[in-house]
């Protein structure tokens, strides 16, 4: 079904029904209970896994396929969103221009610093792309912020003024960005007993984006485009030998991948109309690189699952703080309940940079292939025969 | 639709309803019932506190996140009370407010706008959050100010001191109680033409962003105005941790005077390069060179250690001052966490009793009603004297101080000491100045939400 083989149709129809549900999903405690901290379900979060899913599905596209690790993906993130805040600014808060736009600046960009960079591989493509992400983020910080060319605004990010031209802007349609004139604020909410779901406009626009960027990653991958980007990563100088040209296609892999930064980028800006300069620091260069890690390089559904767990920890776990802390150990006595308060302090709050990297480690210990590998190993625990099936073809195709 | 059924059919059903919901954007927008968003239905009423809790600013965070605390044990009727029973307007009981009592969550910003506007966000949409407080940075309080403008949630800003904040990006739901870089300037003037006559040459360092820009651009002018003469301003990198190769040049520039706009890391490593050149030692066209740092703080006073003794700059607020409602608010502050308040935790403790105050006063939460309270208040009692919120702006008009980095520290907190308070009349200006965005900086509508 969709042109897909049974397993990768199962695996779609899966994503499908996880993203359409997730406002369910991902609200599974009870609005007054104490475990409602752990709720993720609220349109800002839900947004912000699908958006860093599609940057990592796109990244895992040239990383997990070819093997370039380029660590300075977080340019085309922000390029893309200056560009959809500009098509804001300058045109109308309709998303589809903005995000077509961001998707076209970001391979503009993709394809000149790729060329270059290209020109290398392994740890010095990894620098170089680092140093065109560097030198972006300064651009958008100081160079092009000041105040006779103001292209990006600086620290405090580009926004959209009320006496901005917004030349296709007519009165009656929400002051923030739309999709034809639905806001990707508009909200639906939906009591059921202790339970409260949100269902958000905004959030269902990226659901919607990304399963078609999860269907063409797919595609992509089932193809004898990606058959030829997975030589590249098996072996490129033996590929040279046989007298082929692997640049093109590596080039290919980076462009499409860069267009998807972008894609993430300019729905960032179009769920929150204002673009940071800190969208391009090489941290968040690095994020994307670990959740590729952390979810499975190679495989379809790993960074996805990658982006989650860190959006997850960066906007859950950070918010755990002491009085939270203290409510749940309140059933302790006096002493126990301080002891325990203490002793998980530092990981919760602003600790939560501490938990991730542990999880990390533990990670690519015991698990080296991602959250993916942990979810087979359970499965094996339960299906005896199909263990070794399943282990004889992760063994046949590294790559995934 | 509020069902309790909640079977797995009952599930179904709703969500096949809420589907239908869906696709008929009328229902759609005007489907909340409140009056405004988040508007409080229980018992509590919840605040969020975005402050940088990592990062470059965190150690100021976390004393905004202390002071934020102790705000809210005092309008709870815990605690000695602290500024309640200093504060001018009597409308607070210590009973919460308005009845309901205070409840809070927390938020990191990272000192990173994209990381900012997500917490507020998650704060407002997940945690029912009324008003959102804190901050160390103006890119991140004019980010966050944006948001809450657009969600229709008050956001009382924590320490922001560009100009822009209350200048060009002015929003009607936000107010800010700290001061800003053309205060400062104007306080500052006056002092720098006493100590150091008025003819000068200046030579500015600044940190090269929005912030940098308006302080370099407010003392210009300010410094100008009586007489000095600017010979040249660099732009420094922010990441920049070595600060040699800019200070070298200032000797050999006939500048007399050198201006650090830096702020936090920034200002230790400037500052601390300067002294290590021995500027502070040199005799340049026949005076005594001199340094001047226009935004002081108790935290980098700190890390600049001996570096800073004798150099001029300027505070929104000084725990050494000597007035009711600052003595009330260091009592309460020195017993609960065994130091002195800072600056930034000053006027975070301020905006939280403030919007507390208005809410009483406005007997209502709406972000209108509250702005409405807040526009044109004037108070005293929280520690900087008299003090109007003006309506034109949201900008608090109070003295300034200005002080000094103090030449025989008696102990550890003792980093400062205040040299003059500039009255408010000094410091005051028209709020279509042309450095706070001129004719077309506006407020807008307040957004009250849903």
């Amino acid at each position: 079904m969709f042109g897909l083989n049974k397993k990768d149709g199962l695996l779609f129809l899966v994503v499908i029904a996880i993203t359409l549900l997730a406002p369910f999903l991902l609200n599974p405690f009870p609005e007054n209970s104490g475990m409602a901290q752990f709720n993720a379900g609220y349109p800002d979060l839900l947004q912000r896994f699908a958006i860093y899913g599609i940057f990592a599905i796109g990244f895992n596209i040239l990383f997990g396929l070819t093997g370039y690790l380029s660590f300075g993906h977080a340019a085309f993130l922000g390029v893309g969103s200056y560009a959809a805040v500009w098509m804001f600014k300058l045109f109308t808060y309709n998303v589809v221009p903005a995000i077509a736009f961001a998707m076209i600046v970001a391979a503009i960009f993709s394809v000149l610093i790729g060329y270059i960079s290209l020109r290398r591989s392994g740890i010095y493509f990894a620098i170089l792309t680092l140093a065109f992400a560097q030198m972006s983020f300064a651009l958008a910080y100081s160079v092009l912020s000041n105040p006779k060319f103001n292209l990006t605004n600086g620290e405090t990010g580009l926004q959209v003024y009320s006496n901005d031209p917004q030349m296709f802007h007519r009165d009656g349609l929400p002051n923030l960005p739309h999709i034809f004139g639905l806001s990707v604020r508009a909200s639906y909410e939906l009591e059921l007993g202790g339970w409260s779901f949100t269902f958000n406009v905004g959030y269902y626009l990226c659901a919607l984006i990304m399963l078609i960027a999860f269907y063409f990653a797919i595609r992509l991958f089932r193809s004898p485009f990606g058959m030829m980007l997975r030589a590249i990563k098996s072996n490129n100088t033996r590929m040279t030998y046989t007298g082929l040209n692997a640049k093109p296609y590596a080039l290919a892999a980076f462009v499409i991948s860069g267009m998807y930064a972008g894609l993430a980028g300019g729905l960032l800006a179009a769920m929150d109309p204002l673009a940071g300069a800190e969208r391009m620091f090489w941290t968040a260069s690095g994020e994307v690189v670990l959740m590729t890690i952390l979810g499975g390089a190679g495989t379809l559904i790993g960074p996805v699952l990658g982006a989650g767990l860190i959006k997850y920890m960066e906007n859950i776990v950070s918010k755990i703080n002491d009085n939270v802390l203290h409510q749940w150990f309140a059933f302790l006595p006096d002493g126990m309940e301080d002891f325990m308060v203490t002793i998980i302090h530092p990981f919760v709050g602003k600790g939560w940079n501490l938990t991730l990297g542990m999880i990390f480690v533990l990670v690519v210990i015991f698990l080296p292939g991602g959250l993916v590998e942990g979810g087979q190993r359970i499965a094996r625990l339960f299906t005896g025969k199909k263990a070794r099936a399943a282990e004889k073809s992760s063994q046949s195709t590294p790559a995934e | 639709m509020s069902k309790s059924n909640f079977t797995r059919r009952g599930v179904l059903k709703t969500s096949a309803i809420a589907g239908a919901g869906v696709a008929l954007p009328t229902i759609f927008t005007a489907s909340s019932a409140a009056a405004y968003t988040n508007e409080p239905t229980g018992s509590t009423v919840t605040l969020g506190f975005n402050v940088p809790q990592t990062g470059p600013y965190a150690d100021e965070g976390n004393d905004e996140l202390l002071a934020q605390q102790l705000a809210v044990e005092h309008l709870n009727g815990k605690g000695d009370g602290g500024c309640l029973n200093t504060f001018t307007s009597k409308a607070l009981k210590g009973n919460g407010i308005l009845g309901k009592k205070v409840e809070f969550v927390t938020g990191d910003t990272q000192t990173k706008s994209d990381a900012a506007r997500a917490s507020a966000k998650s704060m407002i949409e997940k945690d029912g959050a009324i008003m959102i407080n804190g901050g160390s940075s103006s890119g991140v309080a004019v980010a966050v100010q944006g948001l809450c403008q657009e969600a229709g949630i008050v956001f009382m800003a924590g320490l922001t001191h560009s100009n822009d904040t209350t200048g060009k990006d002015r929003k009607a739901n936000g107010f800010r109680h700290f001061f800003n870089a053309y205060m400062s300037a104007a306080a500052l003037a006056p002092v720098l033409a006493k100590e150091f006559g008025t003819d000068r040459k200046t030579y500015h360092l600044t940190a090269d962003y929005t912030w940098g820009w308006t302080q370099e651009e407010s003392i210009k002018a300010a410094t100008e105005a009586m007489g000095w003469e600017t010979v040249n301003a660099v732009k420094t990198p922010l990441a920049a941790t070595d600060f040699s190769s800019y200070i070298a040049p200032v000797l050999n520039s006939g500048a007399d005077v050198l201006v650090l706009n830096h702020y936090g890391g920034n200002m230790i490593n400037s500052l601390t390069n300067a002294v290590q050149f021995g500027l502070l030692d040199k005799q340049v066209n026949g005076k005594d060179f001199q340094i001047v740092v226009p935004l002081y703080s108790e935290l980098m006073a700190a890390g600049a250690g001996e570096n800073i003794k004798g150099v001029l700059g300027s505070m929104n607020y000084n725990w050494q001052l000597d007035n009711a409602g600052s003595k009330a608010f260091v009592k309460s502050f020195g017993e609960k966490y065994g130091k002195p308040p800072s600056n930034s935790a000053q006027t975070c403790y301020a905006q939280v009793l403030l919007y507390a105050d208005a809410c009483e006063r406005a007997g209502t939460f709406n972000p209108c009603g509250v702005g409405d309270a807040l526009e044109g208040f004037e108070f005293d009692g929280l520690g900087n004297g008299p003090t109007l919120y003006r309506a034109d702006d949201h900008q608090c008009f109070k003295d300034v101080l200005v002080v000094r980095g103090a030449q025989n520290p008696t102990n550890q907190y003792d980093t400062l000491e205040i040299v003059e308070k500039t009255p408010v009349e000094q410091v005051t200006y028209p709020p279509d100045h042309p450095m706070f965005g001129g004719k077309d900086a506006s407020l807008g509508e307040c957004n009250p939400g849903a």
